[in-house]
């Protein structure tokens, strides 16, 4: 757990002083990612740099598992920080390994130990131990390095890691990777992460919590789902942006809106039998059609069945796609925008039928925190448009 | 052997040129006068070596201490101006440096070897400098976030990033320091350059070169040598010969 009780920078320059970070509290609860999001010189950095005292507080305190770090020594408290900056930083003259166990010897552990611990940190972020221990950082691509450099920060096995932009200097599509192979690692290492970034994708796809700066001062700090549906204050919504509807596509599983009531027909069914289905269930264009073991193998299309006589197996169209229940709603839009669908199947882990997500479904589930918000007293100009 | 191109053309030419003065300085006996004054070489290259080992290991000792202790952020204030006298200090040609410590320490091999260490420091003290103050701050950042305290930022971090550019300012000093060793000569301290003043004042040719080639051959090793112990000891990771 990392709490900040009113964290206070300021800097003292030419043009007299500026105050960084403005009484600055937050609580990171254990194992969550907290990101902290803004514009450059929002204070962001600075308030993430004072938790290890890269930046030294002007007043204010830092407890890391409820401790006051204040008396503590500073090389132990870094010790015990995870740190990761955008520069990378890994020691271009040491080998992988050597940057890997860099904390671990300098907290006296035995040769063995921290060998065996570099390799396992290898396999943690799927790079072959053998094949890039002994080798140099500039030997590797940015996005290896910046593997190494997590893989560092997470040596020693610190309960909190910092991470400044880590990504930010990575490619859009090795980001992804990164930021997907992070995610994965943190579900079973349970750190407590305070992250800076100034991208919002970024913070509404690893925070468990956003905490968004504006000139020294932590405007909002809520969960990226709040965030979206709730912005405090206009700055919030304009940071955000105006397709901040459509980020939430990003935060919502395909779970949380799916029907499971949906009609089938099987192949041996006449297409007289689809067309009163797709009437009784008032469906619009058409009907799943399903094999013996409930996988969708096709489609039914009602000017098919309402012109047509025969059997369903010898008349039906493919089906235009299907999705799982752990994807979220930005993959099904876009699933649905390039099919032309307005409905698409959702199958579970074997493949098999077990509801359906329409269109309306989503708008709806999306649209009801908004006026469920706009119930509440809101200027007329911060409404949402849909 | 065909002769395929201009450069293998030359490159044959040279050899029958070389061939050719081979000859000449056999029949003509320039080899035996040369030869003449090896015992003289071999005593004053010795000679010659001390001067610069003693100077320059001198130099590299106070060099590289005090380099380090200008980059330190302590020194911030400071270290740019101590810089601009160290450099104004590089100007004052060696001549007259070594006249200088001449009027303070006498003639002979003391006063050779301080005038020696001051220019051989200059170089020294900038490169590690110079290199201390290259190393990316992100680097310094990344050391200090992790828990190190400012001497291991300094011996694991800082000093090996910065070796490079420290072995290139041994490099060019010490070759300046045995090119500039004959000038010692001048305030009796010995060296290779009794042969090359002696014979410009006996207009001996012969003699002459019998110093000054054996120079120019001793600074190609020196220089050489601290190459090869530069490639040797730079890690693999910074150092751009072995990249």
């Amino acid at each position: 757990m990392i709490q900040l009780d009113n964290l206070t920078k300021v800097f003292d320059t030419p043009e007299g002083a500026v105050v960084a970070a403005d009484h600055i509290s937050l609580e990171v609860p254990s194992g969550e990612i907290c990101i902290l999001l803004g514009p450059s010189g929002c204070g962001k950095t600075t308030t993430l740099k004072m938790i290890n005292r890269i930046v030294t507080p002007t007043s204010g305190k830092v407890f890391i598992s409820g401790e006051d770090t204040t008396d503590m020594n500073t090389q132990d408290l870094r010790r015990n920080i995870g740190y990761v900056i955008q520069q990378i930083g890994l020691f271009p003259n040491m080998t992988i390994e050597e940057n890997i166990t860099i904390v671990p010897k300098l907290l006296g552990w035995d040769k063995a130990k921290y060998k065996a611990r570099a390799r396992e940190m290898m396999a943690m972020i799927s790079m072959e131990p053998d094949a890039f221990l002994k080798r140099f950082p500039s030997e590797l691509s940015g996005g290896q390095q910046q593997r190494i450099g997590v893989a560092r920060a997470l040596a020693a096995d610190p309960p909190v890691m910092l991470m400044d932009e880590p990504f930010g200097a990575i490619d859009p599509i090795n980001r992804a990777v990164i930021q997907d192979e992070f995610l994965k690692m943190q579900q079973e290492l349970n750190k407590t992460i305070m992250f800076v970034s100034h991208d919002i994708d970024e913070a509404i796809k690893m925070g468990d919590r956003v905490a968004i700066f504006r000139e020294g001062k932590l405007v909002q700090h809520s969960s990226p789902d709040d965030l979206l549906a709730a912005p405090k204050n206009a700055f919030v919504e304009s940071f955000l942006g105006e397709d901040r509807a459509l980020k939430r596509l990003n935060l919502v599983k395909v779970q949380e809106v799916v029907s499971d009531e949906i009609a089938t027909v099987s192949p041996g069914d006449t297409l007289e039998t689809a067309l009163a289905r797709i009437e009784d269930y008032g469906y619009q264009n058409a009907i799943l059609m399903v094999n013996d073991r409930r996988q969708p193998v096709g489609l039914i299309t009602r000017a098919k069945a309402r012109t047509t006589k025969g059997y369903c197996r010898d008349h039906f169209e493919s089906v235009p796609g299907t999705v799982t229940l752990d994807d979220d709603l930005r993959k099904v839009a876009s699933l649905m925008f390039s099919q032309d669908a307005t409905w698409l199947p959702c199958v579970d882990d074997q493949g098999r039928v077990c509801g359906q997500i329409t269109q309306r479904a989503m708008t709806h589930h999306l649209g009801s925190r908004f006026r469920a918000r706009e119930a509440a007293p809101r200027k007329p100009d911060s409404a949402v448009k849909e | 052997m065909p002769i395929q191109s201009l450069n293998g053309a030359l490159r044959a030419l040279l050899l029958v040129a070389i061939f050719f003065a081979g000859v000449w300085s056999q029949s003509s006996g320039v080899i035996e006068d040369f030869l003449w004054y090896l015992p003289d070489v071999q005593y004053l290259a010795i000679q010659h070596l001390w001067l610069t080992a003693i100077s320059g290991s001198l130099a590299i000792l106070v060099a590289i201490p005090l380099g380090i202790v200008l980059s330190r952020p302590s020194m911030a204030r400071w270290a740019e101006s101590l810089m601009q006298v160290l450099n104004v200090g590089t100007t004052i040609p060696t001549l007259a440096v070594l006249a200088l410590s001449m009027s303070f320490l006498g003639i002979g091999a003391v006063p050779a070897v301080f005038g020696l260490f001051v220019a051989t420091l200059l170089p020294i003290t900038r490169n590690t400098y110079a290199g201390l103050k290259g190393v990316d701050p992100a680097l310094m950042e990344a050391a200090a976030g992790i828990g190190m305290s400012s001497t291991q930022r300094l011996m694991r971090v800082e000093l090996p990033n910065a070796l490079y550019v420290i072995f290139a300012g041994m490099r060019t000093a010490l070759t300046i320091n045995v090119g500039t060793v004959p000038l010692a000569f001048l305030i009796g301290a010995g060296g290779l350059g009794e042969l090359i003043f002696t014979g410009i004042d006996l207009y001996d040719p012969v003699m002459m070169l019998s110093g000054a080639i054996p120079t120019a051959l001793l600074a190609i090793v020196v220089d050489a040598l601290i190459a090869t112990v530069a490639f040797l000891v730079v890690p693999r990771g910074v150092n751009p010969s072995r990249a």
